[in-house]
Order: structure tokens, then sequence, then C-alpha cells
């Protein structure tokens, strides 16, 4: 039962995947009038333009270009950067370390914070916890997280001299320097989903609290925390996953813009400096990867649900 | 229409209602700038650069000795260009597209909806950056990036709407009494999907400027001598050592607004829809 399932949500998976990858492959269709002059100038000579159409595959029909780029691509070639000539995968998959691992600990930081934050706000209703935890709710969703990035590294880097401003080190070299080195990156990549979460669990944790074996376990002498933690929130964590799905692809796009501010050698330092040195194959690579995480996390968390839900039968 | 109800149920949302006249206040800062600088935003002076605020300086002087408070102003015309470009690219491609694919149905709607969550996938800013990148870095780029990236929820709310309001039976009645394909268009599922079409772009217009000052931060939106809240945050963010204040003004400018928007959102859906409660 279980492989059928998964063979058929696999099957989905495929015109997804298609159209994924039109998008990513038509990004080079977008370079306005011929791409070899945005992409080698004014300078380049007419051989190396025929040479770039070639490599580029520009001399072809574009169904046949889409579907040559998608046979390399499947194979894991990506064809090379157009500045360095080092290869595409090579350089995506070096980079891909910083940037997965920052949205990872982002992740834990998030959920974490944001489970202790909601049920703060419902273990302490009415009191100023709950106003504290709703405005870090507003607030959290409006404020940009590389606005938020600017302050923490203002109060903690500046003011305080706690944490470095920069100084990214791989966990499995120094776990100590990596969590000093990532911890306020992390911070400021789940503002966001802190806020959602914690507004979630509180909202879903309100409803819980109103069913009858809440009120059973309760009047067995069990304490309101350990009712909250024991019962309310094993149901209320249920909605969340699919919000952390969601999340994560909200959190992959905004590790581009933390990376910028923190010196972070992930992809988002190659999108960007790809986009400035006019690289197209090295972008089209770094977003194909990224977006292929994303759309491999949203294929999991489904699966996820569906597997943990007692309501949904295979 | 209902307009001066909702107009009432709007007002009665205190917080949302303040909000508008917040972002209409930046607004005619925006549409006034030119007069209301107290110096040329443009204006350098090597002479002084990096004061600290004072009150000939509001905002202090950047690293060529421009005013910021000046700067500040003219960024805001920047962020209500790219709010409007960003949401009126989505309107005038995305929700005709959802109507005609939510009314006509069939294979095409299928694939339709195929190419847009596919679309959708994808985390905006990432399709944003990615389309910028390809069209050349320029401010109208980036606005017309951050406006295609917008059209597929566009798109999929008003086909979603269009549906479900083909199946109503006064529809099948307008067509019995003669009514055309574009007249129940026009005359029945337009104005029904209004409401949350309004509330769509309140939220939208909120996305399009965080997502307009995250590129300009990055130095893929606005390009100098233009202004944006992104490109002062980043030269302040660039001194935060030596001179923090740079940075106050222009991150305030860029939440509030956001935050405003989201609160005009989140009101205009209180109102425009009596079973939703806060």
């Amino acid at each position: 039962m279980l492989a059928r399932f998964l063979a058929k949500r696999l099957l989905q998976l495929i015109p997804l995947l298609l159209i994924v990858t039109m998008v990513v492959f038509s990004l080079i269709l977008l370079i306005p009038g011929d791409p070899t002059y945005a992409i080698l100038g004014q300078e380049g000579s007419e051989e190396q333009r025929e040479q770039l159409r070639k490599e580029l595959g520009l001399d072809q029909p574009i169904h046949v270009q889409y579907a040559r780029w998608l046979w390399n691509t499947v194979q894991g070639d990506l064809g090379r950067s157009l500045l360095t000539r080092e290869k595409v995968a090579d350089i995506v998959l070096r980079n891909a370390g910083a940037t997965l691992q920052l949205v990872l600990f982002s992740v834990v930081l998030t959920v974490v914070a944001g489970i202790l934050l909601g049920v703060a706000a419902v273990i302490k209703r009415g009191t100023i916890w709950e106003t504290i935890v709703r405005m870090i709710g507003n607030l959290g969703v409006a404020i940009p997280s590389f606005v938020i990035a600017i302050f923490l590294v203002l109060i903690f880097s500046v003011k305080l001299r706690w944490l470095p401003a920069t100084g990214f080190v791989n966990v499995t070299e120094d776990p100590v320097g990596f969590v000093k080195g990532t911890l306020l990156p992390a911070i400021a990549l789940g503002s966001t989903g802190v806020a959602i979460i914690s507004r979630q669990i509180r909202s879903s944790l309100l409803e819980v609290l109103e069913q009858e074996y809440i009120y059973t376990a309760l009047s067995k002498g069990m304490k309101m925390s350990s009712v909250i933690w024991r019962h309310g929130l094993r149901n209320a964590l249920l909605p969340a996953v699919t919000t952390i799905g969601v999340l994560l692809s909200h959190m992959i796009g905004g590790t581009i813009i933390l990376e910028s501010i923190f010196a972070i050698p992930g992809l988002g330092q190659v999108l960007v400096n790809s986009i400035l040195q006019r690289d197209v194959t090295l972008l089209q690579g770094a977003v194909l990867f990224l977006v292929l995480l994303v759309v491999m996390i949203n294929f999991l968390v489904d699966l996820a649900y569906t597997l943990i839900d007692p309501r949904i039968k295979l | 229409m209902r307009l001066k109800s909702v107009a009432k149920a709007f007002y009665k949302e205190k917080a949302a209602f303040y909000s508008l006249i917040y972002i209409l206040i930046w607004l005619f800062i925006a549409l006034f700038a030119d007069w209301l600088v107290p110096y040329d935003p443009t204006a350098q002076n090597l002479a002084n650069i990096y004061q600290p605020p004072s009150m000939e300086h509001l905002l202090g002087t950047d690293q060529l000795g421009r005013d910021i408070f000046s700067r500040a102003i003219m960024g805001s015309q920047t962020t209500f260009k790219a709010g409007f470009t960003a949401v009126l690219i989505p309107v005038l491609i995305g929700v005709p597209l959802g109507i005609l694919s939510g009314y006509f149905g069939g294979w095409i709607d299928d694939v339709f909806m195929r190419i847009v969550d596919g679309i959708l996938s994808f985390p905006g800013i990432l399709l944003a950056l990615a389309i910028t990148g390809v069209l050349g870095v320029s401010l109208t780029n980036a606005m017309i990036a951050i406006g295609i990236i917008m059209t597929p929820e566009f798109a999929r709310l008003a086909r979603g709407q269009t549906k479900q309001i083909r199946s109503a039976a006064y529809i099948d009645a307008s067509f019995i009494s003669g009514g055309g394909s574009f007249w129940i268009m026009l005359r029945h599922i337009i104005p029904n999907i209004m409401p949350p079409l309004v509330v769509q772009i309140s939220f939208s217009f909120s996305v399009a400027i965080l997502i307009e000052s995250g590129l300009s931060f990055l130095g893929l939106g606005a390009q100098s001598p233009q202004v944006s809240w992104g490109t002062l945050l980043k030269e302040g963010y660039l001194m935060i050592y030596a001179f923090p204040w740079m940075i106050y003004f222009p991150a305030f400018a860029l939440s509030s607004m956001i935050l405003a928007g989201n609160f005009v959102g989140d009101g205009l859906r209180v109102a425009l829809d009596p079973k939703v409660k806060k």
C-alpha cells in the first residue's frame, strides 16, 4: 500500500518538475536582444559569439534546446560557468553546504522558539506574555528579515560585541564557531517563521483546549501545563508541519540577502555574483538547485503529513 | 454597490484605518517629493560627509555629503512605483488569464493551473532575482520581475473565484436569457471577484515593496542616482560600525510601510466579508 502510494506521488511530481525546469531553462530566452552581446559585451569577436551560441545551443530550435538542456541536467551536467569555465555543478555543490547549514540551523531555532512562544501565550493567557507574543507575530511578519539582521548586527556585534557580524565556518570544522558565526543570520532568517508558528500554535492550542478529552485529563488531576504539553501540543503540531514546508521555501529565498549581509559563502552569493557578472549558466544552475530543493521539501512535507495524520488513510 | 457599508466597516477596523491614512501620508510625500526636499538629494558636498543628524541635516549626510533626509523622501517614490507596478502587472495579466481559464475550464485550465503551481514553487525573491538578472540590472527590470512573480497568485485567485461563481444558478439564468460569455464575465464575474482581489492587492503591495528594497539592497534594483530605501539601508549597513544612525530612518520607513500594508489587508478582509472574524 505504501509503495503504491509513493509511486503515485512520485508520478504526480513529474509534470511539476517539467514546468519548473522549463521556467529555469527559459530564463536564457528572456535576455533582451542577442544574448551573446549581453554576455560578452560589445568587445567580443564574431568567432567568440559563434562559439558561445554553439555552447548555449542558441543555433537550435527552442524545443531541441530545452530537450538537450534537460537531458544534460538530468545527468548532472549544468554546463560551465561563462566566466571561470568551471563546471556549474561543482560550483553549486561547493557553495550549497553553507546555505543548507544556515537554513537547517534556522529551521530548528524557528520551530523551537515558535512552539515555546505559542505555548507561553496560551499558558499565560491574559497576561503581558500574550501581548508580547502577538506583537512579535505582527512585527515578525512585517519587518523584513534583512532589516532585522541589520539591527541584530548593530546590537550584538557593534554595541555589545558578543557575536561577529561575519565569519561563517562549517559545522564539521568547528561546531562552536559555526554557532557563533551563524546565530545572528539564523535568527534573522527565522523571524517571520517564529511569528507564524507561534501564532498558529497558539490558535490551534486554544482550539484543542476546548475538546472534551482535555477536560477529562484536567478532572483526573493533571496540571494545566502538563495537559498542554502532553495532549494539546501533540494535536496542535500537525497543522504546523505544513507551515514548516511553506516556511522552508520562504527561508531558502531569504538566505540570498542574508548571505550577502553576513558574508556567508553560500548559493545566495553565487546568485548575486552570477548576475553582476552576467554568468547566465551559473545563474540557471544555482536557481535550479534551489528550486529543486524547495520542490523536494514540499514533496517530503506532503508525504510526512499524510503519514502522520491518522485521519488520512492510504 | 454596498460601498458605503464597506467603508463604514473598514473605518471600524482602527488599525487598518490609521494604517491607510499613514500610507496616504507617504503617498502625498512621494507625489510632492520634489517640493518637499530641503536639499537636492543628489547634490554632493565632499567637505561635509558622514555628518550626524542635526537641525541642518535631520538625518545626517552620507558618504558623498548628500542629505539623507532628502534622499529618504525621494526613496518613497521608488517604493510606491515598485508597489504600483508590481500590482498592475498581475491585475492586467494574471486576473484576465485566471478568469478565462476558470470560465472555460477543460484541459487548457488544467495545464494553466499546472503552470501556475510550477511558478509558485519558486521562492518569490529567487525568481525575481533571476528575472532581473537576465533582463539586465535596473530598477525598471526589478519592478517588472516583481510584477511577473506576483502574476500566478492573482491568476489562481481569479480562477478559483470564477469557477465558484460560474457554477451558480444565476449564471445559468443569465445564459438562458441570452447573455453571452463576455457579458457574463463583465456583469457577474468581475464584480464578484473584486472583494478578494482588493485584499490580495493590499497584501501584494507589501510584498512588492519588501522585494524591491531587498533587490535594491543587493545592488540589483535602484541604481545611482536613483534612491530606494533599500539602497539607503545598504549604504548605512556598510558604515554600521562608525555611523549606525544612518540606518534608523530607512529601516523604520520600510518596516512601517509593510506593516501598514498588512494591516490594511487584514482590515479590508474583515470589512469586505462579514463572515470573517478577527
